[in-house]
Parts: C-alpha cells; sequence; structure tokens
C-alpha cells in the first residue's frame, strides 16, 4: 500500500466531507429559518440575495467581523478551546458513514464512498458521540456564569441519559445486521428497510437523536426563557458560531445515521444499473429527516426538565430493553 | 400508561399536522417597503398646515394649538399680515411654525384646538430620521401640499363580514 492510497486518498476525502458539512451548515441555518418560517405563515430571510440565499454569506461575516469578547474571569484555554471540541465530534463522526454504494476509480485509485469503513463503526459513532458532551460541560465550567453552569449540567445529564435508550435501540439494528460496520449495516437492508422491522426502534433512536442534538423539544441546554442562552451565555462572535455550528452538524450527523441505520443508507429503486442514484437517494432521505426535525422543532413546545429525565429512564429505557429482548428472540426463533 | 402513550401521540401527531396545513399557506407578511398598505383617508399621522382655495394659509398665528399640546411640541411664532406681504386673511400669520415630532403623541389637540382648521393631523406616517434635528418638522415640511407619492390611500368603505346582512333579512 504506498502512500497515495493510504494518506492522500483520505485526506482528499476528509477535505471534502469536511467542505460538504460546513456548506451544508451553513445553507441548513437558511434552510431552516425559511421553513419555520413558512410554518409560522411568514417569508424568512428574502433580503441578501435572491430568496435570501446569501443570507448564511453574510451572518458568517458578520460573525467573523465581531468583537471578540471573553469576560474577565473565565478559564482562558478551556473557554477558547470548548467550541472547537463541540464540532469536531459531529465532524468526526462521519469519517464512517457510506454515503454511496458504489466505489470508483479515479487516476487509478479505487475511491470509496466513504472515508474509512471500520469494523467497529458503530462502537466508534456511540464513543464520538459521547465526546460531544465535553465541549459543552467544559463551555459552561469555564464561563463562570450561573446560566452557563446549569446549561451545561442539564446538558450533561441530558446527553448522558438520552445515549442509554439509543446505544441499546442501536444493539437490536446490530443483532438484525450481524456487524458493526456501517457499510454491512446498509447492505443488509438491501430487502427491507430497519425501519419496517424495527418501528419501534426508529422511533426511539430518533427521540434520542433530537435530545442528543439538542433539538426542540428536547432543547433544555439552551433554554433561552430561563437560562439566557444556556452554555453559549458568555460566548459572541465567531465562538457562538462554532457551538452554532456544532448543533447544525450535529442534526446533519444524526439525519445521516437515521437513514443508515433505519432508512437503508443508499438503497433505492434503480440504485443497482446508476450507481450515481445511491448518493441522491442518501442525501434525500438525510434531507426528509432534516425537514422532520424542523417540522417537530415548529409544532412541539420544550417539554419540562423532569418530565424530560423520568421520560428517559422511566419509559423509553425499559421500551429499548423490550425492544431488544423481543428482537432476539423473534431473531433466535427464526434462525 | 398505554392510554397515556396513545393519547400523547394523537396530540403530538395534531400539533403536526396543525404545522403542516400552516406549511402550505401563502405567507401573510407584508413586504413593507416593497408593498405598501394604503392607508384609510381618515388615518392620523403627521401634521400638514392647511391652505384656503385661494392659496392664503389657514393659520392665523394664534398659538391654541401651542397651547392645547398636552407635550408642548408646537412653537408659534405670529407676525403682522401687510399690504405687501399677505399670507393669511387676518390680522396675523405664523412666521415660524415647528413641530417636535420627537415630543408629539399624535393626541390630535392641536387639531381641535384650532379655530380655522389651519392643522390637521393627515396621512405621511414615515416619520423617521438620520438626525434628531431633522425630528423637528419646519412650516415649509408643514404646509400643504404635502402628499408624498410612497403614501398609498384606500377608499373609505368599510369591510363587513357578508353573512351579517344575511342574519337581519
Amino acid at each position: 500500500m504506498d502512500w497515495i492510497s493510504l494518506l492522500l486518498v483520505p485526506a482528499i476525502k476528509s477535505l471534502v466531507v469536511v467542505v460538504a458539512l460546513l456548506t451544508g451548515f451553513a445553507y441548513l441555518s437558511y434552510v431552516e429559518r425559511k421553513l419555520v418560517a413558512r410554518f409560522q405563515v411568514r417569508y424568512g430571510p428574502n433580503r441578501a440575495g435572491p430568496f435570501g440565499i446569501l443570507q448564511p454569506i453574510s451572518d458568517a461575516l458578520k460573525m467573523v467581523f465581531k468583537e471578540e469578547i471573553v469576560p474577565l474571569n473565565v478559564d482562558h484555554v478551556v473557554y477558547l478551546l470548548s467550541p472547537a471540541l463541540t464540532v469536531m465530534p459531529a465532524l468526526v463522526i462521519w469519517a464512517v458513514i457510506p454515503v454511496s454504494g458504489a466505489s470508483f476509480t479515479l487516476f487509478g485509485q479505487t475511491i470509496t464512498p466513504y472515508v474509512s469503513d471500520v469494523n467497529v463503526g458503530l462502537l466508534y459513532i456511540l464513543a464520538i458521540a459521547s465526546l460531544a458532551t465535553y465541549g459543552i460541560v467544559l463551555a459552561g465550567w469555564s464561563s463562570n456564569n450561573k446560566y452557563s453552569l446549569l446549561g451545561a449540567l442539564r446538558t450533561s445529564s441530558q446527553m448522558l441519559s438520552y445515549e442509554l435508550p439509543m446505544g441499546i435501540t442501536l444493539v437490536s439494528v446490530l443483532l438484525i445486521a450481524g456487524s458493526l460496520s456501517l457499510v454491512d449495516i446498509v447492505q443488509a437492508q438491501r430487502g427491507v428497510w430497519f425501519a419496517l422491522l424495527q418501528p419501534i426502534g426508529f422511533i426511539i433512536y430518533f427521540i434520542c437523536g433530537l435530545a442528543e442534538a439538542g433539538r426542540s423539544p428536547f432543547d433544555l441546554p439552551e433554554t433561552e426563557n430561563e437560562l439566557v442562552s444556556g452554555f453559549a451565555t458568555e460566548y459572541g462572535g465567531i465562538k457562538f458560531a462554532l457551538f452554532f455550528m456544532g448543533e447544525y452538524i450535529h442534526m446533519i450527523t444524526i439525519s445521516a445515521l437515521a437513514t443508515t441505520f433505519f432508512l437503508g443508507g443508499w438503497y433505492g429503486p434503480f440504485v443497482n444499473q446508476i450507481p450515481v442514484l445511491g448518493l441522491v437517494y442518501f442525501l434525500i432521505k438525510v434531507a426528509f429527516m432534516i425537514f422532520l426535525i424542523v417540522w417537530i422543532r415548529a409544532s412541539l413546545p420544550r417539554i419540562r426538565y423532569d418530565k424530560l429525565m423520568h421520560f428517559c429512564w422511566k419509559f423509553l429505557l425499559p421500551l429499548s430493553l423490550l425492544n431488544l429482548v423481543v428482537t432476539a428472540v423473534v431473531l433466535v426463533l427464526v434462525g | 400508561m398505554l392510554r397515556e402513550v396513545w393519547s400523547g401521540s394523537i396530540e403530538i401527531l395534531r400539533a403536526m399536522w396543525i404545522t403542516l396545513k400552516h406549511f402550505f399557506r401563502p405567507p401573510v407578511t407584508n413586504q413593507y417597503p416593497d408593498d405598501r398598505v394604503p392607508v384609510y383617508p381618515r388615518f392620523r399621522a403627521r401634521h400638514v398646515l392647511k391652505r384656503y382655495e385661494n392659496g392664503l394659509e389657514r393659520c392665523i398665528g394664534c398659538s391654541l394649538c401651542a397651547a392645547a399640546c398636552p407635550t408642548d411640541c408646537i412653537l408659534v411664532i405670529a407676525a403682522e399680515n401687510t399690504e405687501e406681504n399677505r399670507r393669511s386673511p387676518g390680522e396675523r400669520y405664523a412666521e415660524v411654525y415647528e413641530i417636535n415630532l420627537l415630543r408629539c403623541i399624535f393626541c390630535g389637540y392641536c387639531a381641535e384646538a384650532c379655530p380655522t382648521e389651519a392643522i390637521v393631523l393627515e396621512h405621511d406616517f414615515e416619520l423617521s430620521t438620520h438626525n434628531r434635528w431633522d425630528a423637528i418638522i419646519t412650516q415649509e415640511e408643514l404646509l400643504e401640499p404635502h402628499e408624498p407619492d410612497y403614501i398609498l390611500i384606500r377608499d373609505d368603505q368599510v369591510w363587513v363580514e357578508p353573512k351579517w346582512g344575511h342574519l337581519t333579512k
């Protein structure tokens, strides 16, 4: 194995993924504002460029040129590091997500449609997703602000709690697919999507995904009516934009993982004849999941904090365990 | 508990159905600086100093408006009319007439107090300025004609819901 396929190809693929995700984040903020506006019978941003499509660029410029304010008594290193710690895991997860089924050859190199096919992909995802909590907790702690600290405490307990049912649900997916590799999991859905075999699992995963990404109705980390802005209270300018980026890329990641685990990944009609369709189907499914998330944000109010914990520990966790047991028993009986 | 899960799910689906219905409606927003909403003829915004048909000013400089003004935002300094310089039919006219719009509360007492119906509140509601001193409007700006083309005026018909008439018939 020469250095090109070992270093250069993964590096270029990572670059492509990161650039795609950052562009996706910028336009997701535009799309979300537009969608929420239409749900509220408004127009949404339509001033910058035709239909407001230059809005993300103007937002980004505004954020970059804002004054860098660092409050007096913050822990400097941690304060500046934590926004990056929030963005990094959401980006790194994408290393193992296959976006299409077909490899292609370019300059004599076989290019696979994923950065790497780790044989413990699912464990890798669960491990990296947990890291996202650190950024938020450290941000809340280093800000030296009560609102930030409360937001961070809530975030940590919420994310830790909701990781459990999510992990258990993914174990039932693992039981059916028989592999931890994401490529194998998608290929196991060639015939029938896991969303149909695991409807309860899909719903549990989706609810936990909302909670993990801190999306409404589980956006307790930044309850602006009681905690100002939660962990992000003391952050401004590009540092705040990084938190924002982390949240939105998380949203894309959760949608992509739901697509991979439950909605058949790149599979769809005629995908074997025309391999490019795989990427199209994948993007369509991700876009549908994102629309669903925004739709839920426009529909449901934020739930109370104790209800959030009760819902997770007294309902979702037993239900996901039950789902796992039933899946295992059925699999043994069917053979 | 099963009933709770069931009813909760139904409520969530109902909420999402309502938002979905709204999603397909056209937006109700007025794109204000581009699409202007016409005002009613009796809409009361910025003051205008009226004239008679022959072009003479109605204002006689009596300062009753300034006396009636609860926020004391009107300044009137009167001067005598002469044969060479006749600006109003009476003995005196307003040489200086200024209204500080930063203080004005648009109560319309000045219009009520005016004996010659010289000052009235009319349709121009775009009163923002780049400079505080520009908020004090002078006689030149106040005097008729002041009908800027960005102010649209609609007809005075009051819209009545059609079924109201049917109920009494």
